[in-house]
């Protein structure tokens, strides 16, 4: 993805900052989420912007995809965040389960779960958290939330509606040549 | 367009438009039966229907409340969501796949050619292959089967050539694009199939043959056939002699109208409608309509259900066409040499993105679910359509707690799997695994059974009363003017995929009730 085709329809904005030297993709600045590299930003409106960048990492280490941007997990997050405005049950849940896998991750590591290092020690965190709500809750979220976005598909190589294009009748229902 | 009378008590009125209400309330017309059909759902036609899973689920899965409980997969997966069926004017004859197989003739005699299967309520049905087959052969005239009628099969699509490629390597001799209800050709005023690829979100070109394009109309234009769309009958009412009367239902705006009746049909699917039947107890009839047996609500089958996915080092493209033209039917016979009774087919199955996320290995997380879903691309899959064993504790309920927004009480979908499901399930996801090895899969991944979309016998036929619910011609034993027209008459399933039967039996039940009303039996 270059810095000009951030699709509009995620929502998010393309923003100037102050540029960072820093390799990892999404800082925090004036109360927003923003990824230069990738070239979005991420205003939130309930979650607090440290909460919803540990969901982002957490989103990505439930369904980690190594050529998925930032961006698509950002997309999920915002979803909770825009329920969180409007139910306060809904914005307790997400922050008490941030605060309490923060917490484990201090335990377990010294600091907390968007800053442990190594993917592998914060999936060894969240085998111990999977059966309970917050994490399901999250998982089965994303599900749709993750891949349900049409911007995901052709990274999956998935093309997605067909009726309008006549359907596949001419365009390679039967190309498959290795058999 | 019929416009009915809510008091005409010579009508007959049917509980849903699917593959058997659709057809029902189609034929009856035709026979200048006038016929009212209420459906639950919407009318949804062709350019309502939407290429894409999600949005195309909301628009029309039956999505009301159910419950479940049992130590099947789907009560830990999808604990409110037992099935996938339609609510919409068609019914599930919109969003299946089109296969179209007839029962092979032992499967109407289960009882006999397996013998006492233990903990299996096995029964033969009170009709045989024979007496169906004249009507087998009208309804694939009317549905345009493939490879019946001078039809030529489908071509075969990508997932289907992986799936031949490996079948015949292994020796495979049945192998074929299937017997499909879509047109290969332009036939019955509807074109040939697009190879869309989103059969299961309704078929645009209008190819797959669905009750609600290619019979209602031809019902309606009679001027005999009504079709009363949200609309949902909430109860069945009877007289003082046991004689149904008519049906009560919510219109559209949530308003209850009493319909009345000569003659009622339920066909709601095997959830709703012995649903139905129980929330329709008097003081005359306490256990539920027409069940005096006790076998209202039981032995419900799903046909087992699993999948099969495999992942290839090079691009399958299986969304791509057709998702079921193409089947391997030679596990279908009955061969206890493999441990079990009765057999299973195996046919072509694909889902878009969005639902691969969803069915592949539903709760699974982590790079072991990633890396499966990065190889999408390179995917091939298969359904396992097998015969269920019928247990008289798989069973529909009225829930004791949740009620729908009518106050009435909801389906709860008992379900444990039978020892011969288990067996026959475990030697279908080995020989699916089998057939792509052969055509060199890198990695292979048996997929549990998600929401059914075959549901069946929870209203079964039987000879005696006190065996089932309808005898032959899908009529109660109990209640002479009181029809059963779905696939909840199926004493037991089968191993193929049941419209064609539903179909068929209920052409012969249009034929049974015209004659029947003619002489004032009924």
């Amino acid at each position: 993805m270059t810095r000009n085709t951030v699709p509009h329809s995620s929502g998010l904005d393309r923003r100037t900052f102050l540029s960072r030297t820093a390799a990892t993709a999404i800082v925090i600045s004036s109360g927003a989420l923003m990824c230069d590299s990738e070239s979005w930003g991420l205003e939130v409106k309930a979650l607090k912007p440290e909460t919803a960048h540990t969901l982002i990492r957490l989103a990505r280490d439930i369904y980690p995809h190594d050529r998925l941007a930032d961006q698509f997990y950002a997309v999920a997050v915002k979803g909770y965040d825009e329920k969180s405005a409007k139910d306060p049950t809904t914005l307790a849940k997400f922050e008490g389960g941030v605060v309490a896998l923060d917490a484990a991750a201090k335990a377990a590591y010294g600091v907390a779960y968007a800053d442990v290092g190594w993917e592998a020690d914060r999936v060894a965190l969240l085998r111990h958290i999977q059966d309970g709500a917050f994490f399901q809750g999250i998982r089965s979220d994303l599900v749709v939330s993750l891949y349900n976005q049409k911007e995901v598909w052709p990274l999956f190589g998935y093309e997605g509606e067909s009726a309008s294009k006549g359907g596949y009748v001419n365009r390679g229902f039967n190309d498959i040549k290795w058999l | 367009m019929a416009k009915f009378d809510l008091n005409d008590e010579s009508l007959v009125v049917i509980v849903g438009s699917g593959a058997g209400g659709g057809t029902l309330g189609t034929e009856l017309a035709l026979k200048g039966v006038k016929t009212v059909i209420l459906e639950a759902g919407g009318r949804n036609e062709i350019e309502d229907f939407i290429n894409d899973e999600w949005a195309s689920f909301t628009q029309l899965a039956w999505t009301d409340m159910r419950t479940t409980s049992g130590s099947w997969r789907v009560h830990k997966d999808f604990a409110n969501l037992p099935a996938w069926i339609v609510k919409s004017v068609g019914g599930s004859t919109v969003h299946w796949a089109g296969a179209s197989l007839r029962l092979q003739e032992h499967e109407f005699k289960t009882h006999t050619t397996y013998g006492n299967v233990a903990g299996a309520n096995l029964l033969d049905w009170p009709i045989t292959l024979a007496e169906l087959e004249p009507y087998y052969a009208k309804a694939e005239n009317k549905m345009g089967v493939t490879r019946t009628n001078n039809i030529p099969g489908l071509p075969g699509n990508n997932n289907f050539k992986v799936l031949e490629a490996g079948a015949k390597k292994l020796g495979y001799k049945e192998v074929h694009t299937g017997r499909m209800a879509i047109n290969s050709e332009p036939r019955d005023g509807r074109g040939a199939c697009q190879q869309i690829g989103f059969c299961f979100q309704g078929c645009k070109s209008g190819a797959k043959w669905s009750t609600l394009y290619a019979e209602i109309p031809k019902g309606e234009a009679t001027g005999n056939l009504e079709v009363r769309p949200n609309s949902q009958v909430i109860k069945i009412e009877h007289d003082a002699s046991g004689k149904v009367t008519g049906v009560v239902y919510a219109d559209k705006d949530g308003k209850m109208q009493r319909q009345k009746a000569r003659i009622v049909a339920v066909a709601g699917n095997s959830l709703e409608s012995p649903r139905l039947l129980l929330n329709s107890a008097s003081i005359m009839f306490p256990d539920g309509l027409a069940n005096s047996s006790g076998q209202v609500g039981r032995n419900y089958m799903r046909h087992m259900t699993a999948s099969v996915y495999a992942v290839f080092d090079k691009p399958v493209r299986m969304w791509r066409g057709t998702t079921m033209a193409g089947i391997v039917r030679d596990e279908s016979a009955n061969d206890p040499k493999r441990g079990f009774v009765g057999g299973y087919e195996l046919e072509t199955l694909s889902l878009g993105l969005p639902f691969m996320a969803a069915f592949l290995n539903p709760g699974g997380w982590g790079r072991e679910f990633t890396s499966a879903l990065d190889s999408y691309e390179n995917m091939a899959g298969m359904w396992i359509v097998g015969e269920d064993m019928p247990q008289e504790t798989n069973r529909v309920t009225l829930d004791p707690a949740a009620k729908d927004k009518f106050g009435m009480p909801v389906a709860s979908v008992h379900f444990d799997d039978h020892a011969n499901d288990v067996a026959m399930r475990d030697h279908a996801w080995s020989r699916g695994k089998a057939i792509y090895e052969a055509a060199g899969a890198t990695n292979v991944f048996p997929t549990p059974p998600y929401p059914s979309t075959h549901n069946l016998g929870t209203n079964r036929m039987s000879e005696r009363a006190r065996d089932g619910v309808v005898n032959a011609h899908g009529q109660t034993h109990d209640i002479k003017n009181l029809f059963v027209s779905d696939g909840s008459q199926f004493t037991t399933g089968g191993a193929e995929n049941p419209t064609l039967t539903i179909v068929a039996l209920a052409i012969r039940q249009a034929d049974y009730i015209a004659e029947q009303m003619g002489k004032k039996a009924i």
